[in-house]
């Protein structure tokens, strides 16, 4: 499935997706500069992004552990998510999140 | 000799999982280890990022928590008697006229050692920093990660932002010296402990604190002294409270920090080492564990150990020149089993 992902640029780039990995782990797959310091264990927030308004029902609601992590993020929209706990699957083709600051390398 | 100067076998960079396991290694081999870590305990990312997070591919132990494996494993090195220095950065490290390094930490503690082993894992914990403009202008005079005297903020206006056990008890505690205590957190609800919140909640209630639902937006001053902190709220825009000191407290990140200077080999961010030593580009100088890099690399707490375990050979080999290593099990050498202490 592919995925877009702007970075601190502006700039896109368009991803593959793999139904059952993360979306933290797809980023971190294509080479992009995602610290995701834990390594997907929803303990550091450094795998921040900001969901497209379009995509925010699709991604689901940020669990209590999530929310509370979230705590730990700069510049915190509606739409921030940590990307290891967005899990794609083939509704979330075309999905389109912007890397947040605190999470590049 | 000062008193924080020390001499020993090796010096380990980073006291997490790995580099205590590399404690175990160079104990059996006779190597005595100082450890150096940021951090004011041991355990690395196992304590500061996931302590109560289980872990499961420790080989013969199912499942244990960060915190677990930390503590067993300080209790498997006991009998080594290493050394610590926590809350210190490596700093600054020279080579001596007689092969030996010379290590400075940024408390002023020096260490000379034969080989020093890398052992930082994703780098040095370092406080997360908002992003604001001309915030550099105000660290250190208005602008402060950690409180180190409560004194220092009697009669201030202090803002205090985020969420988490660090913003809140600071916020109680400097609350009965600080002329005014203002918590900016983006959301109404808090990661810190319930106890904690309900005390702070009271105390806005009545009229004791202020609480604002924001982010932060900018620093308002001149010459490093703050005069205001802009926060924006998703309601009413920005606007500016009046305050002589910040206290950011969004947690730590990982930066690889002074050992970048060290003249080693690097590869994005990562120890270059060779796979039979894990030595780097600097004879007498090791990096194991997550902050190397080498063809078919797993960041797998295990294979830190294995690196470890090789490390301590190639290490033995600079401390004791010209002694032979003698390989033996723990399970069968009466001469490991008194070093373990169990004899």
């Amino acid at each position: 499935m592919k995925i877009t992902v702007t970075d601190l640029d502006g700039n896109d780039h368009v991803i593959e997706g793999k139904a059952g990995w993360t979306l933290m782990e797809s980023i971190r797959d294509a080479g992009l500069p995602i610290k995701a310091e834990c390594g997907g264990a929803c303990a550091c927030a450094t795998c921040h992004v900001y969901v497209d308004m379009d995509w925010i029902d699709a991604t689901g609601e940020r669990s209590e552990e999530e929310e509370d992590m979230i705590d730990l993020a700069l510049e915190v929209e509606d739409s921030s998510r940590l990307a290891c706990q967005i899990e794609l699957s083939d509704a979330l083709e075309g999905l389109k999140v912007k890397l947040a600051r605190d999470a590049v390398l | 000799m000062s008193d924080n100067a020390y001499e020993t076998d090796v010096v380990i960079i980073g006291a997490g999982p790995v580099g205590l396991f590399a404690v175990f290694e160079l104990g059996l081999l006779g190597l005595k280890c100082h450890l150096i870590d940021i951090l004011d305990r041991a355990g690395g990312q196992c304590a500061e990022l996931y302590p109560e997070k289980p872990i499961y591919d420790i080989p013969a132990v199912p499942m244990c928590t960060g915190q677990e494996l930390t503590d067993r494993l300080l209790e498997q090195i006991n009998a080594f008697e290493p050394v610590f220095h926590f809350q210190e950065m490596a700093e600054k490290l020279t080579k001596l006229e007689d092969g030996r390094w010379h290590l400075t930490t940024d408390q002023g503690t020096e260490i000379t050692s034969t080989v020093v082993v890398i052992a930082a894992g994703g780098g040095s914990f370092v406080p997360k920093k908002p992003h604001l403009d001309g915030l550099e202008d105000f660290e250190g005079s208005s602008v402060h990660y950690a409180v180190r005297r409560i004194e220092d903020f009697r009669d201030k206006r202090v803002v205090i932002a985020g969420g988490g056990d660090s913003a809140l008890d600071w916020a109680l505690n400097l609350h009965p010296v600080a002329k005014r205590i203002t918590i900016v957190h983006h959301r109404d609800g808090f990661r810190a402990a319930p106890a904690s919140v309900e005390h702070m909640r009271s105390l806005v209630e009545k009229g004791e604190m202020d609480f604002e639902i924001a982010q932060l937006a900018g620093l308002e001053g001149s010459g490093g002294q703050l005069s205001g902190v802009k926060v924006k709220t998703k309601t009413d825009g920005e606007n500016t409270i009046e305050a002589d000191t910040l206290l950011p407290f969004f947690g730590l990140t990982m930066k690889l920090g002074p050992i970048a200077e060290f003249g080693l080999n690097l590869h994005e961010n990562l120890i270059t080492v060779d796979t039979e030593k894990f030595e780097t580009s600097v004879p007498s100088i090791f990096a194991i564990g997550d902050i190397n890099t080498y063809p078919g690399k797993l960041k797998l707490i295990l294979s830190g150990f294995h690196e470890g375990a090789l490390m301590s050979q190639a290490a033995f080999a600079y401390c004791r020149p010209g002694e032979r290593l003698r390989f033996q099990y723990t399970t069968s050498s009466s001469d490991l089993q008194k070093k373990l202490g169990v004899r």
